[in-house]
């Protein structure tokens, strides 16, 4: 046990020797929180319009009018043409062309009906549909609105209305950055635990350092522990840290519990931390251990459900996320943080991330061998 | 010109040697262009909804019966106690609610007018307005049928044509995405590791002192993975057309040129970044937190560049990928021409020069 | 008949169809200076590997200080002390650091620690740098912390692998002197190297080539017995025929 002090006494005095890994500790989870979620914004605004009115009538130029005063839309041209409206789009100066045919007054009052055509730029698949929902909408309830006057104006059967009230619960504002932080905390500390670690055992193994510990009597669980421990007290401040700022500048305080978040926090670090443990015994550079990192990493953050809900993703996909700890942290940062979820809540989280730390770090202890 | 060779050769060697990392290096952009193409998407369905019926009449079960066959959702339960939503939100199992007031039909046939609660769990916004619109617009198709012995008038209907992509796959949006961001991976990252690590075991000044010119040296360094980033180039285009069937619409020449250019800039910044550390472990960090994040957030492909503060936008206008990401959008999927991107390229060629003067300047400085 | 600490029989390492080390079979005595010899790629380093347990044998047998190499690697590593060709101490720690941190590792108390530190700072002069890192300190004086680090928990067998590499004449004067000094008081030494004037400090030397063992005595006998005048000339002798170098 007292080799477990020792081994400890020095890796934290490397650690802190050491000016990049603490640049990383301390600066990157602060820089990364705080432009992370100005710049990974999945709100759609500003979406730039061009319309091409042939009719120039008072119900075009008030529907017009509508559609800017939303907020959604920046009126970027008026266009005498669908072409030139087009050229627009092709240079992308505009994303979505709203054309009203010539009559379209006259022959929305005397035929009751009238098409008006919506072009959307859909390269960006979510900007797309959410820009051409949302001009429909606006489509409709202006329709919804002349309809109303129209009704007024004569003696007409009323219709059956169902008035449909939605409320947002958990972010009323349907703030974005409430969405996103958590789950980029979770990142990050995904990140510096998973690399930090990875690396720290190569870097030995480069430097010869290693063999003269596996000539000594010293046991590879306590070598290993002693690895984990310093990177698991890193990932905790990190942790921390991230949470201050989630606080301080988003002004996210967890719903839920603390010891909850710190409970699976402390798990999910062994978890990580015996996947970078994992990585660094099959690499023999540290330029290996770090892109094999960057491979894993980047699967696990692209598939955890941060950006694209998991829901949505296919049968072999949604398999794969199941064995994805990134996943669960992420969907745990958010229920507990945001929803205030209990430890029933993300109890099959728990058990799930528990399991991957004892595999992780059982398979890293049996791999790393003293003797080869 | 025969030593440049002969130091390609040798570099050519220390890369294909290191099976691991090149089975990575080959292997991430197939695997992106995998979970791109067919695991991330937006497109909602089966999401799970939980309905609080406490009208059980012939419109809620109407209502419920359409949510039913709708492959947005899935009818997780249909209960009657309105607690039962906190308690599947926290647990995460339900999304959004829908809630029918006792006697909905009633009120809609007699009174003319019904109420429905939507909530949904706000945590993932875009989510819930998409949930709650697509749950809106059953209850209004459903409002329009009961409707339909009225004759409406006024009705404006909305035309929506998707350009470019009809069928809203997400590919078009990303294939060019990941092409920069493996290029970057690769010609940066690797690069200025390489070159450092021989700074670090110390042969680097071995082959300084060689009478041939330290640029060549480092050249050659370079060489290998320019090779690499243009096979990659063509396995994600070989993939983006057969294996994602988004076909190239543009110029497949005019696109291996602009790639050129692109890891040409890369190369450059990798070898600028190596000049400039001193440990393996630096040039990781100064590569991942300085290239690659500014890659992911400011190209445009992750994160639709105008939703970002003023102050962003202008930043993103020197990060090379954005550029190169814009040009290889505009050739392969609007199918444009060089007339059309000739800005985007000056920029990069502008970057490219830039990146290379301060390069050679800090090498000189290093040597005197 | 003087204590056998050291014993192989036939002692194999395959890598592959390689033959790196082929069925070697030596004794060291107690208190001797064992001088490992051989050109560079022969097998020496990887011989010596499996002596220390860091690499299993594919065939043959050995002991070392009376444990098994293949089942008994820990109690073996225990009794030992190890210098690597790149004389293994962390270099962003400090002089003491290092003594504290392997002293720990090898299981001495506090006290025995600060001791031992003290004393090893003064024999080597290291007053002024004892609190300065390692990476600070010129090659020869790691080169000796290295060793005398190496037998802080007092081993009786100490193994050193090609300890003198890059280092002045003088300073490898100065280390060999430590090495008598650690002999005198009982330590075996197993020494690796390819410096064929260091063969002359040995009590006796082996020399490995091309994998096997060609030659086993006291330098004394060896060049009485190829008439050679150095060890330089009998060890050019030896190796003439060898297919393996590096």
């Amino acid at each position: 046990m007292r080799t477990i002090k020792f081994l400890l006494r020095k890796e934290f005095k490397q650690i802190f020797r050491n000016k990049s890994i603490l640049a990383m500790i301390i600066i990157m989870p602060i820089m990364q929180l705080l432009i992370l979620p100005l710049a990974a914004n999945y709100e759609v605004k500003n979406i730039n319009l061009s319309v091409v009115d042939h009719d120039h009538s008072s119900y075009s130029q008030k529907l017009i009018s509508k559609i800017t005063a939303s907020g959604y839309f920046k009126l970027q041209a008026y266009n005498s043409s669908f072409e030139d409206a087009f050229h627009l789009i092709e240079t992308d100066k505009a994303d979505l062309i709203l054309e009203i045919p010539q009559g379209f007054e006259r022959n929305l009052i005397r035929k009751n009906e009238q098409k008006v055509l919506i072009a959307v730029n859909a390269i960006n698949g979510t900007k797309a549909n959410l820009g051409g929902s949302y001009l429909s909408k606006i489509i409709r309830n202006y329709n919804d609105e002349i309809r109303l006057q129209w009704q007024r104006l004569s003696s007409y059967n009323p219709v059956p209305l169902i008035e449909i009230t939605s409320s947002n619960w958990f972010n009323s504002f349907l703030n974005y950055d409430i969405f996103m932080v958590p789950g980029i905390l979770a990142i990050l500390v995904t990140m510096v635990g998973g690399f930090l670690t990875a690396l720290n055992i190569v870097k030995e193994k480069e430097a010869g350092t290693i063999e003269q510990i596996n000539v000594t009597p010293i046991k590879k669980q306590y070598f290993i522990l002693g690895k984990l421990i310093p990177f698991w007290i890193l990932g905790n401040i990190v942790f921390t840290i991230g949470l201050l700022i989630e606080w301080l500048v988003y002004g996210i305080i967890p719903l839920g519990s603390l010891l909850v978040l710190y409970g699976f926090i402390w798990l999910y670090l062994l978890a990580i931390l015996g996947f970078g443990l994992l990585v660094s015994t099959y690499s023999n550079t540290q330029q290996q251990a770090m892109l094999i990192m960057f491979f894993f990493m980047m699967i696990f953050i692209l598939m955890g459900g941060l950006f694209t809900p998991i829901n949505s993703m296919p049968e072999w996909a949604k398999i794969i996320s199941r064995f994805n700890p990134v996943s669960y942290m992420i969907e745990v940062m958010r229920m507990v943080i945001l929803k205030g979820s209990g430890w029933k809540d993300i109890f099959p989280q728990l058990w799930k991330i528990l399991l991957f730390a004892v595999v992780l770090n059982s398979w890293a202890i049996l791999n790393y061998r003293k003797t080869t | 010109m025969k030593q440049f060779l002969a130091f390609v050769k040798k570099e050519f060697y220390h890369v294909l040697r290191d099976r691991r990392t090149l089975l990575i290096l080959f292997g991430m952009p197939i695997a992106q262009i995998l979970i791109f193409g067919f695991a991330l998407t937006n497109e909602v369905k089966n999401e799970k909804i939980l309905i609080i019926d406490n009208a059980k009449d012939i419109a809620s079960q109407r209502i419920i019966s359409e949510i039913a066959a709708s492959k947005y959702f899935q009818i997780e339960n249909s209960v009657t106690d309105p607690n039962q939503i906190v308690q599947d939100f926290k647990k995460g199992i339900i999304r959004v609610a829908l809630i029918f007031p006792a006697n909905f039909n009633k009120d809609l046939m007699h009174l003319h007018k019904a109420q429905l609660q939507i909530i949904a769990d706000a945590s993932d916004p875009n989510l819930a307005t998409t949930l709650t619109n697509y749950i809106s617009a059953i209850i209004q198709d459903y409002q329009s049928n009961l409707n339909q012995t009225y004759d409406i008038p006024l009705r404006i209907i909305p035309e929506v044509r998707m350009l470019y992509n009809p069928e809203l796959k997400g590919a078009p949006n990303f294939v060019p995405g990941v092409m920069a961001l493996v290029l970057m991976l690769i010609c940066v990252l690797m690069t200025a590791i390489s070159i450092v690590k021989e700074k670090e075991t110390g042969t680097m000044e071995i082959l300084l002192v060689s009478p041939f010119r330290p640029a060549l040296v480092i050249v050659s360094k370079a060489v290998p993975y320019l090779l690499l980033s243009l096979i990659n180039v063509a396995t994600i285009l070989l993939l983006s057309v057969f294996v994602l069937k988004v076909p190239v619409r543009g110029s497949v020449l005019l696109l291996f040129a602009e790639s050129t250019l692109f890891i040409v800039t890369c190369l450059t910044l990798g070898i600028f970044i190596s000049i400039k550390t001193n440990t393996q472990q630096v040039a990781m960090l100064v590569s991942l937190m300085g290239m690659l994040l500014p890659t992911v957030l400011f190209s445009g492909f992750m994160f639709p560049i105008e939703n970002m503060p003023v102050a962003l936008q202008v930043f993103s206008n020197i990060i090379p990928s954005k550029w190169y990401y814009i040009i290889v959008k505009s050739i392969m999927i609007k199918g444009v021409g060089f007339s059309m991107i000739w800005k985007e390229t000056l920029a990069l060629v502008a970057i490219t020069l830039f990146l290379f003067f301060i390069s050679i300047k800090s090498f000189k400085i290093r040597m005197a | 008949m003087a204590e056998v600490v050291i014993k192989t029989h036939k002692l194999t390492k395959r890598f592959g169809n390689f033959i790196a080390v082929n069925e070697i079979s030596f004794e060291v005595y107690k208190g001797e200076i064992f001088g490992f010899l051989g050109a560079n790629g022969a097998g020496k380093t990887t011989a010596m590997r499996m002596l220390i347990g860091l690499s299993k044998p594919t065939s043959g047998s050995a002991a070392v200080a009376g444990f098994d190499v293949y089942k008994q690697t820990e109690n073996i590593k225990k009794n030992i002390g190890y210098m690597s060709q790149k004389f293994s101490l962390y270099e962003d720690l400090t002089v003491l650091e290092n003594i504290s941190f392997y002293g720990g590792i090898y299981g001495l108390t506090d006290t025995e620690i600060k001791t031992k530190s003290d004393q090893l700072v003064t024999e080597l002069g290291l007053q002024n740098q004892a609190t300065k890192l390692v990476a600070s300190l010129p090659l020869g004086w790691k080169q000796k912390l290295s060793f005398s680090v190496a037998l802080l928990h007092e081993p009786k067998i100490i193994f050193l692998d090609e300890p003198t590499g890059g280092v002045d004449p003088l300073t490898r004067r100065q280390f060999w002197d430590l090495i008598y000094a650690a002999s005198d008081e009982g330590v075996t030494i197993f020494v690796t190297t390819h410096y064929m004037d260091e063969a002359e400090y040995c009590n006796r030397i082996s020399i490995m080539v091309d994998g096997k063992i060609e030659a086993l005595d006291s330098p004394q006998n060896l060049k009485k017995q190829l008439n050679a005048n150095s060890m330089d000339e009998v060890f050019y002798e030896l190796a003439r025929g060898a297919k393996r170098s590096e």
